[in-house]
């Protein structure tokens, strides 16, 4: 025991040093051109090796737990979370979720208008995460070009609504549609590529958007932008800033529950079937019978679908977008709530979206961490937790023993 | 004719920087299949270390080639360290995981570095020194292809050649090979794939750091973001050639590099990322293997 500490203890100071070595040039030196004066921040060094030596235990502990967790697994033992178990009771769940709607219908009548505009925006997340969802989590097609489905929305109607002055419910379904065939038109080329190409040609097809938007200027008004978008009007009245962020925040709760209905439905239809057929093994897959073309087309269509509406809903949301919105970051940010939330699972991805987007809204202080800390949950998510917060429950056939009942669970 | 051949030295200076960095993310690719993401941040950390290094030396008094050679070194030093703790921390636990497991860490990787420099430094661009002086014999070409790019082109080639000497006649470029082949029968006849692997993600980071100081002086700026887009335009390099293949990698370098800088020239400058982009997309629709690859067929 005690060389064992001894060891661990020997591992972690050797750890620490060498982060201290690693950060040293970045965290401590730091060079002031303008007044020829180098400036040391020997204090970073101090928090750097404390952290890194706590970390290495901690690293070791959670890497012991995982296989230990693994050996369990192997040997058939009980793997659920009590969370899980929690969640797969039904009665529970639907008193949850009544709970939870009736939360969510008197959150604006509570809280002021501020608070519903930060909702709004963790709801955006909600439904694009959903809608990544179906294309990474389901179908296991790595997107990182998300966003420009998104903002394919965002400009349709901007420009429909400066150009045509088409209005909101006009323009819904039109987004909607319009980042459909955008799904579709960049799909085809992709089919034949998988796992990582696919990645990095998605995410080529993000940065061209980006980069069009910002140079066409007879189209997107360039990185200036467009501004002056109508709000939804409610009936053919316009609504004062305050109702009209109430108002976008009801419609948003419906766009959400619509969304977990059809996506809940979709994952366990046939074609959501074939998606996680294909994401499992794609050769198996074409074996069974199933058309590749098809079901992959689809996930970009389905993902991009739900993009494309909500980007319609964002610029009615800002009143103005310009390219800046649409970059790499946010793709990266929604890749992450799908990552962290547990890929496939519908209540995970919008836990994922809250905790993502609520968290750092609500620290101001530590906002400025924001993406390192994303950064560092991805991998460490990957490593230690690959299913998410909140596991995908896959419908599973358990043959109990001596009753001889299959329980459907 | 002198625009084009202004042009011609600009795209090969570029495209042999790519080279430099699309040979690290070859190099991986081909031993354990990976896009090594967070590859264009060990290439912006290479340059932010020899602008620190620089920045140092200055206010100390030294001067000229000492600063370059110490800052280059350095910086290599340091790519190598973050290289192989990267490698160390978010793959090695990920081995055997599903595909896409490691992409998804390494693309964390990458924000997290980023934004590590990011609030470790600053946002801002930072001037870069100019440390590599304008030689005399260079003045009556200087107007088609400068001093830098002059350096640039030597060390690439100096470079390139030291690799194929390591990875041709050494003992260690002889595992590397056979790890790339088949990591199982390596591991069988004694090579420590383990070690290969993180010697491989060394010399990758060693390269992408040469070409960060390099491009650095010679663009004269830095900033947390440049390696996510040189990163993707080298990973793209590496693709056109055929990725896993080092002649590829450098052949890919090249016409990226000659593809932007006469598509800038030429047509305009402002779409210079999507002629980038759209070339990666047609070649891999036409030839997923890249120019010089190998089509490897999937057996079940």
């Amino acid at each position: 025991m005690v060389t064992d500490m001894l060891q661990n203890f020997k591992q972690s100071i050797v750890v620490s040093l060498w982060f201290v070595f690693l950060t040293f040039p970045l965290m401590v030196v730091r060079v002031n051109t303008m007044n020829q004066e180098v400036i040391w921040r020997w204090m970073n060094m101090v928090w750097v090796a404390i952290g890194a030596f706590v970390l290495s235990y901690l690293w070791r502990y959670m890497l012991s737990r995982q296989q230990m967790r693994k050996q369990v697994a192997d040997e058939g033992g009980e793997i659920r979370s009590r969370m899980q178990i929690l969640l797969e009771d039904m009665s529970f769940r639907y008193r949850a979720m009544g709970f939870i709607l009736l939360a969510a219908l008197v959150f604006p009548l509570v809280f002021d208008t501020y608070q519903s505009t930060i909702m709004i925006s963790a709801l955006i997340y909600v439904v694009l995460g959903l809608g990544l969802n179906i294309t990474v989590g389901l179908a296991g097609l790595l997107d990182l070009g998300y966003v420009a489905f998104f903002g394919v929305g965002a400009y349709s109607y901007a420009l429909l609504n400066h150009h045509f002055d088409l209005g909101f419910w006009v323009t819904l379904p039109i987004g909607g549609i319009i980042g459909c065939l955008f799904g579709i038109v960049l799909g085809f080329p992709i089919l034949r590529l998988r796992g990582d190409y696919l990645a990095i040609v998605t995410l080529g097809f993000g940065m061209i958007f980006k980069v069009v938007m910002e140079n066409w200027d007879g189209l997107s008004f360039g990185p200036s932008g467009i501004a002056n978008i109508d709000r939804p009007n409610f009936f053919g009245m316009d609504l004062s800033l305050a109702n009209s962020t109430i108002y976008i925040y009801y419609i948003m709760i419906a766009l959400v529950i619509f969304t977990i209905l059809v996506t809940n439905r979709l994952k366990n239809s046939r074609i959501g079937r074939a998606w996680i057929a294909m994401r499992e093994d794609e050769i198996a897959c074409v074996a069974m019978g199933i058309d590749i073309a098809r079901t992959k087309l689809s996930a970009y269509a389905l993902g991009a679908f739900w993009a494309g509406m909500v980007g319609v809903l964002f610029a009615s949301k800002t009143t103005f977008i310009n390219p800046a919105s649409f970059t790499f970051m946010e793709s990266a940010i929604i890749l992450s709530i799908v990552v962290l939330g547990g890929m496939g699972s519908i209540l995970g991805v919008i836990i994922g979206a809250f905790f993502l987007i609520l968290l750092p809204e609500y620290m101001r202080a530590f906002s400025e961490y924001r993406m390192l800390a994303f950064g560092a949950a991805m991998v460490l998510m990957m490593i230690f937790r690959p299913q998410g917060i909140i596991s995908n429950l896959r419908q599973t056939y358990e043959y109990k023993g001596s009753k001889e009942k299959i329980d459907n669970g | 004719m002198e625009y084009f051949l202004e042009l011609f030295f600009g795209g090969l200076t570029r495209g042999s920087i790519y080279a430099l960095i699309a040979l690290g993310y070859t190099m991986v690719y081909g031993i354990i299949q990976l896009i090594n993401f967070a590859h264009g941040e060990i290439y912006m950390i290479g340059a932010f270390v020899a602008l620190i290094v620089a920045g140092v030396c200055t206010i100390y008094g030294l001067s000229g080639v000492s600063i370059l050679i110490l800052a280059g070194v350095i910086a290599v030093i340091y790519a190598c360290a973050y290289g192989y703790t990267l490698e160390k921390v978010a793959y090695r636990p990920l081995r055997g995981a599903p595909r896409l497991s490691p992409l998804i860490s390494a693309i964390g990787m990458s924000i997290f570095l980023q934004n590590y420099v990011l609030l470790a430094q600053t946002s801002d661009f930072l001037p870069f020194p100019r440390l590599i002086p304008d030689f005399a014999f260079m003045e009556p070409v200087a107007h088609i292809i400068g001093s830098p790019e002059l350096v640039i082109l030597i060390t690439t080639v100096i470079t390139m050649i030291l690799l194929t000497l390591l990875i041709k006649k050494t003992k260690v470029g002889k595992a590397m090979r056979a790890t790339q082949q088949d990591m199982n029968m390596a591991r069988l006849v004694g090579v420590n794939v383990d070690r290969i692997i993180s010697l491989t993600f060394i010399i990758g980071s060693a390269l992408a750091a040469i070409g960060g100081v390099l491009v650095a002086s010679y663009i004269g700026q830095v900033n947390f973001y440049i390696g996510f887009l040189a990163g993707v335009k080298a990973f793209t390099a590496a693709v056109l050639g055929g990725i896993g293949s080092i002649p590829g990698a450098v052949f890919g370098g090249l016409v990226l590099g000659w593809a932007e800088s006469f598509a800038a020239g030429y047509i305009s400058s402002d779409y210079e990322d999507v002629f980038t982009f759209g070339l990666l997309v047609i070649i891999l629709i036409l030839r997923p293997a890249g120019i010089l690859g190998k089509v490897r067929k999937q057996k079940v």
